[in-house]
């Protein structure tokens, strides 16, 4: 890391040094000069949240538990609630209804043509499920259901993708650190440097570089591109 | 490519015959010439014409202003089949009818997930907490208290051209680069505030979310957030557009669109990342062994030519041609754009016009005689860091089909004798 947060707080303090020394001595030149080179000033501009401003929006959860809300929820409750909160657009098993996203299946598609990413065939961890849920689902009036009915459906969705198999299992703040994901392996950090170095070229060729080419393919065959009345694509003057 | 290889999510029943679509072509083909004697003869020499022998209307008749009506088709646009519900989706710039660099706001192709908040300025607050020693509240007014800084900067969705990987696809520049813009912001330095609230020495990672339906999140780690973040407020000289985060929104230099969050309202310090919905189930790109790239922030140098182009066609016949194009990198400027007129095997350099600046759009031209005959015109941009914009075929080679994010292909536009133009692959 090349900018260290401990040089954040040595900034601070040295910019709490100077301010005193500015309050005993009245502002000299000196001092103005030190403050507008080194250190970050401090603004004073705001006020500190309190605990109960911080608690109404702090509701984000990580991987390790930490933010879960007190709570839990069954699978059997989380049914009930699937079908009148998220069955319209998920379909009664997660299997999507229409366009709209398919939550359970896909396992072992992820090598395939067409991989079908979920819940369990790829998401890594259960509390980005809570999280997301709590957080922006159902669709269209996100946040209104209580802390244990979010338990209840995430069990539910955890349920229909065969992570947890017991119809009578309870999620709770508790237990779903430890709920392990079919996919957590799946996933590497960002290698572009490593793997695609060979993008990083001296002097790109500019002459004869390749054999002459032929077209593969047409966007006008494929023929998706919205289009005005005329038959061309929108936009075309 | 066969049809079944395309996007999977293409519904087929939104699907036109290609026949019907074929015929329809045909029968408006114009001749390169046919629109120069468009117009209204009255109005042309030797003639006076009406605007000229009337008066126009008065000052502030147009309170904010508006362009002239003779541009009505300069719009955003949608592509309805890509997407289940209007409020999770995404429209795009037209980038076919647009020069220099600086994207006009009300043209910014705009990315929601929950809808556009109607976001009082009034109630917003900005929270700043988690490992500080000074968690902090602001209001708006009280932010644009904090010294300024203005940037221009390219943001680009991570999906842009995403629906290209499997092949030629949308027809127009504005459906496979669109997902594009360029503005000056006006902000705080994110550095600013994070050094009023005192993060400490653990304070690695920083969650950012959203005051929208969705509460957009995501992970940012702290050596970006003290680099080159600004919390903006303006976006070229007036207040953010609501559909762009009014009246706050993150602006993250050279990284994909996702991570710039608007209508901000909360940044919360940690010691690990959060792996929110945003960084898991999306904007992590699948590899054809089955794993998944994650935390891939950085918007590789890509490039497209903006016109011609299938929505900018060439419509005045052959002769002194000009090739206008962007081009951009999120690791930093643009050393140099080449044009090439036959697929990819020549290439000739093109010029740079107007500022060059860092992780900002380009603009470049290449001015040509053209013969008519059928030209494979492409771009490929090298940016500072050698990095050379890779074809399709050499990403897809690493990459596979299934990547979603991050296609910075080369684009083949082919320009047929009578001066139209399509979306092409070609090898």
């Amino acid at each position: 890391m090349s900018r260290s947060p401990k040089l954040i707080i040595a900034a601070a303090a040295l910019a709490t040094l100077v301010a005193s020394a500015a309050l005993a001595g009245g502002p000299s030149e000196k001092t103005e000069a030190k403050i507008e080179t080194k250190a970050p000033q401090r603004f004073n501009i705001g006020r500190a949240p309190s605990a109960e401003e911080i608690r109404g929006w702090d509701i984000d959860v990580r991987p390790d538990g930490q933010g879960l809300p007190v709570g839990k929820g069954s699978v059997a409750q989380g049914e009930k609630l699937f079908m009148d909160n998220c069955a319209s657009c998920h379909g009664e098993f997660g299997e999507g209804a229409g366009r709209w996203p398919v939550l359970a299946g896909g396992k072992g598609s992820l090598t395939a043509d067409n991989p079908v990413k979920t819940v369990g065939s790829y998401w890594p961890y259960a509390s980005t499920l809570f999280d997301y849920v709590r957080h922006a689902m159902p669709f269209g009036s996100p946040q209104s259901l209580k802390v244990d009915e979010y338990y209840a459906l995430v069990a539910y969705v955890l349920y229909l993708n065969d992570v947890v198999t017991d119809q009578n299992f309870e999620l709770s703040n508790s237990n779903l650190s430890t709920i392990k994901m079919p996919n957590e392996a799946g996933f590497i950090m960002d290698d572009r440097a490593t793997s695609e170095k060979a993008f990083w070229q001296k002097d790109p060729c500019m002459k004869n570089c390749i054999a002459p080419v032929k077209i593969t393919g047409r966007a006008t065959a494929v023929d998706v591109t919205p289009e005005d009345k005329d038959g061309k694509p929108r936009g075309v003057e | 490519m066969s049809k079944d290889k395309s996007l999977p999510s293409a519904p087929r029943a939104s699907r036109r015959g290609f026949l019907t679509a074929a015929g329809g072509l045909a029968a408006t083909a114009l001749a390169p010439q046919a629109r120069a004697g468009a117009g209204n003869p009255a109005n042309q020499p030797p003639n006076v014409p009406e605007w000229t022998r009337t008066l126009g209307e008065g000052v502030a008749v147009r309170p904010y202003g508006k362009p002239s009506k003779f541009e009505k088709d300069v719009v955003r646009r949608d592509v309805e089949w890509l997407t289940a519900s209007r409020e999770s989706s995404v429209s795009f710039t037209p980038l076919h009818e647009l020069e220099g660099i600086i994207t006009p706001n009300g043209l910014c192709f705009e990315r929601h997930h929950g809808g556009v908040a109607d976001v009082d300025p009034a109630d917003h607050r900005l929270m700043i907490h988690g490992l500080v020693d000074r968690p902090l509240l602001l209001s708006l007014d009280e932010l644009k208290r904090y010294p300024r800084v203005n940037r221009i900067h390219f943001m680009e969705c991570a999906a842009n051209s995403g629906m290209e990987w499997r092949g030629a696809q949308l027809n127009g520049c504005q459906f496979t680069h669109g997902m594009i813009h360029c503005v000056q912001y006006t902000g705080v330095s994110l550095r600013t505030l994070l050094e009023e609230a005192g993060v400490k020495t653990n304070g690695k990672w920083l969650l950012v979310e959203g005051a929208d339906s969705a509460s957009m999140d995501r992970s940012l780690p702290i050596e970006k957030a003290l680099d080159d973040c600004i919390i903006a407020y303006k976006m070229n000289g007036e207040a953010l557009y609501p559909e762009q985060g009014y009246p706050m929104r993150l602006v993250v230099p050279g990284w994909q669109g996702n991570l710039w969050v608007k209508w901000l309202r909360r940044i919360k310090v940690g010691d690990q990342p959060w792996q929110t919905r945003e960084e898991t189930s999306k904007y992590t790109d699948l590899l054809p062994n089955g794993k998944a790239r994650r935390f891939t922030w950085a918007m590789d140098a890509k490039s497209v030519i903006t016109s011609p182009s299938p929505q900018a066609p060439i419509r005045h016949g052959k002769g002194f041609t000009i090739v206008s194009g962007l081009a951009w990198s999120g690791s930093g400027k643009v050393k140099r754009v080449d044009v090439s007129l036959d697929g990819g095997r020549n290439w000739w350099p093109a010029r740079l016009d107007g500022p060059v600046l860092d992780k900002a759009l380009t603009r470049f031209y290449y001015e040509f005689d053209w013969n008519g005959e059928p030209l494979l015109l492409q771009s490929r941009v090298q940016d500072e860091s050698g990095y050379v914009q890779p074809s399709k075929a050499e990403l897809r080679k690493v990459r596979g089909y299934n990547s979603i994010y991050h296609n910075n292909g080369i684009q083949t536009w082919h320009v047929q004798a009578n001066g139209e133009v399509e979306n092409v692959e070609v090898a």
